[in-house]
């Protein structure tokens, strides 16, 4: 048992570290009020990606054919690690690169690889997930949005909603009911949708949190050949499920303040010292410290070529509660002062007031608690599924709302 | 990164784990939970010294098997999953862990060699009343090479032939060595909430016995001890939550109630789902006390502390929810899971109950934070 990089892991590792030294700075280097935010920080990110991208180091597990380094899982671990070390403009990316690109790489053509992959590599197009609609979230087999066959194209008709990132998306990748008449989960179809399409309207929707990174779109009789469907007519769902797996894969971890800032935070407050406080603070460092072993237990199937166990899952559920839990607790510590939110004066650049606007999304993104608890209890421990009122009826005939 | 086990090791677990399935059935452990003369299953304990477990942290050189603490770790949550009735860990993980972190040349060469063959039966005795034993005030005394005073409860106190005493000794706090069988102590029999692990007070009357490193060392000794102590427990926690995880989940699957199985509701699912996610804590932050044990890690302050809280939570989670997923069958005393709730209890309070646990954790966190 250790934790050591094998020879070749720990090359790779220097190799990535010098490379990111040279190209950026370490990250807490810049006060957090200094950064930037909007069409320029896009700037940034884009340039950054194209710089990974042309050096090997964009998407580390993809074949070199199409642009990746064929390196491998531990590889790709390594160079998350290394650099979430650095302030790099990284995040536009990831549902494209993460999720929605790999679908197309799975199930696109030739054509289709040319075409998309590369310039989502370098960043310069950038992707968006239109699977949620309003009446299909968590039952995202339920999407209405029509496609209706019209000689070599599809005609697309419909909304999705609470995608991130659509209204700055050059493409996105567009879960479409093509058949009502099957059952829901049989008449899905999946596409790619140019989102600079004259048919589709991306509206930002405000959040609670008062950001507007996530958007209603609108589908207005956009055109798409049939040669830019994805996978048959009418196995949707099984393309989606690629997707969703993908996702499950990049989502984990959450950004944010962890038992560190608040340990430190309550130092410098001098409020260490109660008892209570340094009880739940015990409870948060061992669930923190168990999902982050939990993760190298992962990791060490990798770094073997073999392929982790379901341990994993227990990530989102613990790092978004926990998230929430935390910020809710510092801002009871500094009590009706820590209701105050501006980044200058407040403690911490009101990193725990941010977070905590920002908690009960990501407790419901990328699969809420609840559904991620049935897939526990499902796909882990093999209990039976839950009953289904839904599975063999015709999808124009089920109740929504 | 290699945060596993290794091939030896995993063999290791499924030889252990066919040997207790075979030798250990919940039949043996309720032998002793049922007659009140058993105090531990006599036929399982010799067996288990002719495997070597006993000695496989002791060095050769002291009659041991000379493997290392991970390969304790892996016996260890064996042991806990079928709640094996034997006082091994009074004997290994806290007499011999104390005889090779403070005895002298001459402690060990006279223990340890009969200890790892069985001969030895240890008892670790620390409590006196309610709460923990403060090194401070201690009521147990140590002076001239006699002991006065008496603990309570001593798991296995009735049946040792040695015991592990933290006792006052002028202005501070020593560990010493008794002989229980050389006389002077009264040993009486204690009920507790596990009865399948026996438990006795000791009472000292100017009992011989004879000081295990420095005087007035006591208490710091008493820590170095307590977070190997804290690992090994944790391996045997986990290994009775992981049985009561599997306990619950066969029965929710097996079980049906409005016409389909239990497991098929989301309160039960749910409930399960979180008894996965702490077990997963506990196991990972486990493997961590593990490597820090076995590699004298600098860690290993908050690595035990942490194993110990992940443990202790997970075991008592699962343990309760395994029988009310069970309803009325689990309350009663035919269906184990009573057995694990009660085990559960034992194993967390034990060498520190958790709110001390995140106590030291916390202070761990703080010393190497000022470091
Ligand atoms: C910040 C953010 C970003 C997002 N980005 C995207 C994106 O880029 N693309 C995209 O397609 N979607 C995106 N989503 C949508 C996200 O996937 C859905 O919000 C999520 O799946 C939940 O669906 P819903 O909002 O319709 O809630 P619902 O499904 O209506 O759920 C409401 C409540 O009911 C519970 N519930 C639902 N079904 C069950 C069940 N079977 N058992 C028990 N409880 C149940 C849920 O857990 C929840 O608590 C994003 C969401 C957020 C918050
Ligand atoms: C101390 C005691 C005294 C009792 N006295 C009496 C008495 O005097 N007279 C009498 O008639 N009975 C008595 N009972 C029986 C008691 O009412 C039942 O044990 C209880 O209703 C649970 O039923 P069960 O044991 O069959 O468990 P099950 O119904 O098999 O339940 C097992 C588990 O599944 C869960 N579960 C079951 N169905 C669902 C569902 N639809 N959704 C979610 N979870 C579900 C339960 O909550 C439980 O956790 C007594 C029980 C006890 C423990």
């Amino acid at each position: 048992m250790d934790f050591n990089d094998t020879p070749e892991e720990a090359a790779f590792r220097t190799e990535a570290r010098a490379f990111l030294e040279k190209h950026l700075e370490p990250k807490g280097a810049k006060p957090l009020r200094q950064r930037i935010s909007g069409e320029a920080f896009m700037r940034e990110a884009k340039a950054w990606q194209k710089i990974k991208a042309e050096n090997g180091f964009a998407q580390i597990t993809w074949p070199k054919e199409i642009g990746g380094r064929g390196g491998t899982p531990m590889q790709q671990v390594i160079w998350n690690q290394e650099e979430s070390q650095f302030d790099a403009p990284t995040g536009p990316f990831a549902i494209g690169l993460g999720m929605c690109v790999p679908t197309v790489i799975a199930f696109g053509s030739d054509a289709h690889k040319k075409r998309y992959v590369r310039p989502a590599l370098t960043g310069e197009e950038i992707w968006c997930q239109l699977f949620s609609e309003p009446a299909a979230g968590s039952d995202v087999a339920g999407v209405k949005t029509r496609a209706v066959r019209n000689g070599d194209d599809w005609v697309i008709n419909g909304q999705k909603v609470w995608t991130t990132g659509a209204h700055f998306s050059d493409f996105g990748i567009v879960l479409c009911r093509t058949d009502p008449k099957q059952p829901k989960h049989k008449g899905l179809t999946m596409f790619i949708v140019n989102m600079k399409d004259p048919g589709v309207e991306a509206r930002p929707i405000h959040q609670a949190s008062g950001g507007r990174e996530f958007n209603e779109v609108y589908f207005s009789d956009v055109r798409i050949p049939d040669s830019d469907r994805l996978g048959e007519v009418g196995a949707g769902w099984k393309v989606a499920l690629v997707t969703l797996m993908n996702e499950r894969l990049a989502v984990g971890g959450s950004p944010g303040p962890d038992w560190a800032e608040i340990m430190d935070y309550a130092r410098k407050a001098g409020t260490l010292g109660d008892t209570a406080f340094r009880e739940k603070l015990a409870d948060w460092y061992v669930a923190a410290q168990g999902y982050k072993l939990t993760k190298f237990r992962s990791q060490t199937a990798l770094s073997r070529g073999e392929t982790p166990g379901p341990e994993n899952s227990i990530g989102k559920i613990i790092t978004a509660n926990q998230l929430q839990d935390i910020c809710n607790e510092a801002i009871e510590m500094q009590g009706h002062y820590g209701l105050m939110v501006d980044e200058d004066t407040m403690p911490a650049d009101a990193l725990f007031q941010r977070s905590f606007m920002w908690a009960p999304g990501l407790r419901i993104a990328g699969g809420t608690d609840e559904i991620l608890k049935n897939i526990i209890a499902e796909r882990v421990l093999g209990l039976p599924q839950d009953v289904r009122v839904d599975k063999s009826v015709p999808f124009d005939e089920l109740k929504q709302g | 990164m290699n945060f596993d086990f290794s091939e030896d090791q995993k063999f290791l677990r499924d030889e252990a784990r066919k040997f207790l399935t075979a030798q250990c059935p919940s039949t043996a452990v309720r032998a002793v939970l049922d007659a009140e003369d058993i105090t531990h299953d006599a036929k399982l304990w010799s067996q288990i010294g002719e495997m070597g477990w006993l000695g496989a942290a002791i060095p050769e050189e002291h009659g041991g098997l000379g493997l290392g603490m991970l390969e304790l770790c892996v016996i260890a949550e064996e042991l806990g999953r079928v709640l094996a009735p034997v006082p091994f860990s009074s004997t290994v993980y806290m007499l011999a862990e104390t005889l090779k972190l403070a005895g002298s040349e001459g402690q060990k060469a006279a223990l340890l060699p009969k200890l790892a063959s069985g001969e030895v039966i240890g008892a670790l005795a620390l409590s006196e009343g309610p709460g923990e034993p403060d090194p401070a005030s201690l009521s147990v005394r140590f002076e001239g090479g006699k002991l006065t005073g008496t603990k309570i409860p001593v798991t296995d106190g009735d049946i040792a032939s040695h015991a592990v005493v933290l006792a006052a000794e002028g202005s501070g706090a020593s560990l010493v060595l008794v002989d229980l069988n050389a006389g002077g102590v009264v040993r009486n029999p204690v009920k507790t909430l596990d009865p399948t692990r026996s438990h006795a007070e000791l009472v000292f009357d100017g009992t011989p016995a004879e000081r295990l490193g420095e005087a007035g060392a006591g208490a710091g000794l008493l820590g170095q001890l307590l977070d190997r102590v804290a690992v090994l427990l944790a391996f045997e926690q986990l290994g009775g939550a992981s049985r009561c995880l599997e306990m619950a989940t066969d029965y929710a699957k097996e079980r049906y109630a409005f016409g389909r199985p239990i497991g098929g509701n989301q309160a039960i699912k749910h409930k399960l789902a979180e008894m996965y996610v702490k077990n997963e804590v506990a196991r990972s932050n486990c493997f961590y006390g593990a490597w820090a044990l076995s590699s004298d890690a600098p860690e290993m302050p908050e690595a035990a502390a942490a194993a110990r809280l992940a443990a202790s939570e997970a075991y008592w989670f699962a343990a309760k929810e395994n029988i009310q997923t069970h309803g009325g069958m689990g309350f009663t005393w035919e269906v184990d899971a009573h057995l694990y709730y009660r085990r559960a209890k034992l194993l967390a309070v034990q060498a520190g109950a958790p709110k001390v646990w995140k106590e030291k954790l916390i202070r761990a966190l703080e010393t190497k934070n000022a470091a």
